[in-house]
C-alpha cells in the first residue's frame, strides 16, 4: 500500500520526475526531494502561508496538498519569481520598504502577492490586507508589507504603461 | 506531520469514483479541495486507506444560472463563487458568505460540495444552503437522489449521504429580497463563533417572508423556522427583532469550547442575528 508512485511535476519551468509515496506533502517534495527551499514550513497546519506556491494559477499552501494531487501540475515558487541578479519588483519593494525583518514569511508573502497583483493590479490598502490574509508575519506588524506591495504595484503599472 | 499511508486514485469519471467506493466501502473517501480532510489525515484523526481525488472528474465545476434557479457543481470553489459576476447579481449572499470563509489560499481550493458534504458544524455553506432551501444531489450505485439541505444534517459529520454516495451538486431557487450573511469569528480564517444567514422579503413596508439559519451553534446547522415566522407580518421593528432572536435562541444548542461558554454563544448569536436581519431588511 505504501508503494512509491511515479510523478511528474513542473517547477519553475523545469520538469521533474521522481518516485514518491502519494502521502508525501508537496512542501516536503519541493524542499527535501527537489531542494527548492524557498517555500518554508511554518505552522504546517494551513494557517501561516509560509509554504505558499502558485499551482496552475492558484495560490496554494503546499503543506495542505499531497504530491499525488500535484501530479501533472505547473508550480511556481519564489525561486521562479526572481533572484539576486534580477529581483522581481515585489522583491525589490520588500527590500526597499522594509517589508521583512526575519524574512521567514517573505517567500510565501511575495509568492502570494504576485498572484494578488495579477488579479488586482491596483489594490487598495484594505484589498491588500484582505488578499494577504492567508499569510502571517510575526515581525513587521504588516504595515511595511502593505507599503511594499503598494510600491511594487505602482512600479509594475508604470513599467506596463511605459511598455505600451 | 505525516499522514498514514493510503492508496491514491484519480478516476476520470463518476462511474470510476463509484466503483472504487463500492469496492472499498468506508475505507475510501473522496477528496475535493482537501482543506478539511487533509488536515484531519495529517493529525491522523481521519484514516483513509483509499483516497479518491475528484479533480479529473468532469462536469462538477459548472455554475448554471437560469431564470428561476441556480445549480452549482460540487467542485465549484469559494474563489469561483466570489469572482462569478452572474452569481454576484443572482445570489449575492453566496459571495458575502464565501468572502468570510478561511483565507485566499484556502478559498482557491475549498469547494461548495466539500463544504456542504463534510458535515462539520463549523462550515458556513450548510447553514446558508438551509436558509436558501437548497437541494443536494447525491449519486450512488442506485443512481441519483435529491436531499433537501434542511434534512441533510443528522449530527456532527453525520449526514444523509451514504458512504457509497458522492454529493455532485447543489441547487436552489433564485433568492429574492434582502440578504445578509453575518459571522462572528475570533480572527480572519476562523470558523464562526456564531453566524447567521438571512433572506427577507419586504412588501409595502411589511415582512412577508423570512428565512433564517444559524451556523456553529449546534452539532448541525440550524434552520430556525420560528425565527423567520416571528418577523412575518411585522415591520421588522424592535419587538419583532426581539421575538426573532428569542425564537432562534430556543432552537440552537451550543456547547462550551474554546470559542466560549454557552451563555456567551447564546449572547453572540443574538447579536449576530440582529445585525443580519437589520442588514437584510435594509437591502430588501
Amino acid at each position: 500500500m505504501t508503494k512509491k508512485q511515479h510523478y511528474t511535476i513542473t517547477v519553475n519551468g523545469k520538469q521533474e520526475e521522481f518516485l514518491a509515496e502519494p502521502r508525501e506533502l508537496l512542501i516536503y517534495t519541493l524542499r527535501e526531494r527537489l531542494n527548492i527551499t524557498g517555500p518554508h514550513i511554518g505552522c504546517e497546519t494551513s494557517h501561516c502561508g509560509a509554504c505558499t506556491v502558485t499551482i496552475d494559477g492558484k495560490s496554494v499552501k503546499s503543506c495542505t496538498m499531497f504530491v499525488a494531487q500535484a501530479d501533472g501540475k505547473e508550480i511556481t515558487t519564489i525561486e521562479g519569481i526572481g533572484g539576486p541578479d534580477a529581483l522581481h519588483p515585489l522583491q525589490a519593494a520588500f527590500k526597499e520598504h522594509h517589508g521583512l525583518q526575519c524574512g521567514y514569511c517573505t517567500p510565501g508573502m511575495i509568492t502570494r502577492a504576485t498572484k494578488l497583483l495579477e488579479e488586482n493590479p491596483n489594490p487598495t490598502e484594505e484589498e491588500i490586507r484582505f488578499g494577504m490574509a492567508g499569510n502571517i508575519c510575526r515581525c513587521t506588524g504588516y504595515q511595511n508589507i502593505v507599503k511594499s506591495i503598494q510600491a511594487a504595484a505602482a512600479e509594475m503599472n508604470a513599467a506596463k504603461e511605459a511598455a505600451e | 506531520m505525516i499522514p498514514a499511508a493510503f492508496e491514491y486514485h484519480r478516476p476520470k469519471d463518476m462511474a470510476g469514483v463509484l466503483s472504487i467506493l463500492a469496492e472499498h466501502g468506508d475505507d475510501a473517501r473522496v477528496v475535493a479541495g482537501g482543506h478539511s480532510l487533509i488536515p484531519m489525515m495529517k493529525l491522523r484523526m481521519a484514516d483513509v486507506p483509499h483516497l479518491i481525488d475528484l479533480q479529473d472528474v468532469g462536469g462538477l465545476s459548472g455554475i448554471e444560472i437560469s431564470t428561476d434557479s441556480i445549480r452549482l457543481g460540487a467542485m465549484v470553489t469559494q474563489h469561483d463563487l466570489i469572482n462569478h459576476a452572474g452569481l454576484e447579481e443572482a445570489a449575492p449572499i453566496l459571495r458575502e458568505a464565501a468572502l468570510q470563509i478561511a483565507d485566499p489560499q484556502v478559498r482557491y481550493m475549498g469547494t461548495i460540495g466539500g463544504n456542504v458534504a463534510n458535515g462539520d458544524p463549523g462550515n458556513d455553506m450548510p447553514g446558508l444552503m438551509q436558509c436558501l432551501d437548497a437541494t443536494f444531489t447525491v449519486v450512488g450505485p442506485d443512481g441519483e437522489r435529491q436531499v433537501p439541505a434542511r434534512e441533510f444534517y443528522e449530527a456532527a459529520y453525520v449526514t444523509a449521504r451514504e458512504d457509497d454516495e458522492v454529493l455532485t451538486s447543489v441547487h436552489f431557487a433564485l433568492p429574492k429580497g434582502g440578504y445578509a450573511y453575518e459571522k462572528q469569528k475570533r480572527k480572519i480564517g476562523d470558523y464562526a463563533t456564531a453566524a447567521a444567514a438571512v433572506q427577507i422579503i419586504k412588501e409595502n413596508g411589511t415582512c412577508t417572508a423570512a428565512s433564517i439559519a444559524m451556523t456553529n451553534l449546534s452539532d448541525t446547522p440550524i434552520f430556525s423556522e420560528a425565527a423567520g415566522a416571528a418577523l412575518i407580518g411585522s415591520a421588522v421593528d424592535a419587538a419583532a427583532l426581539d421575538a426573532a432572536v428569542a425564537a432562534m435562541t430556543g432552537d440552537i444548542d451550543p456547547t462550551e469550547d474554546n470559542r466560549g461558554p454557552v451563555a456567551f454563544k447564546k449572547h453572540v448569536s443574538g447579536v449576530i442575528l440582529r445585525r443580519a436581519i437589520e442588514r437584510a431588511w435594509s437591502r430588501a
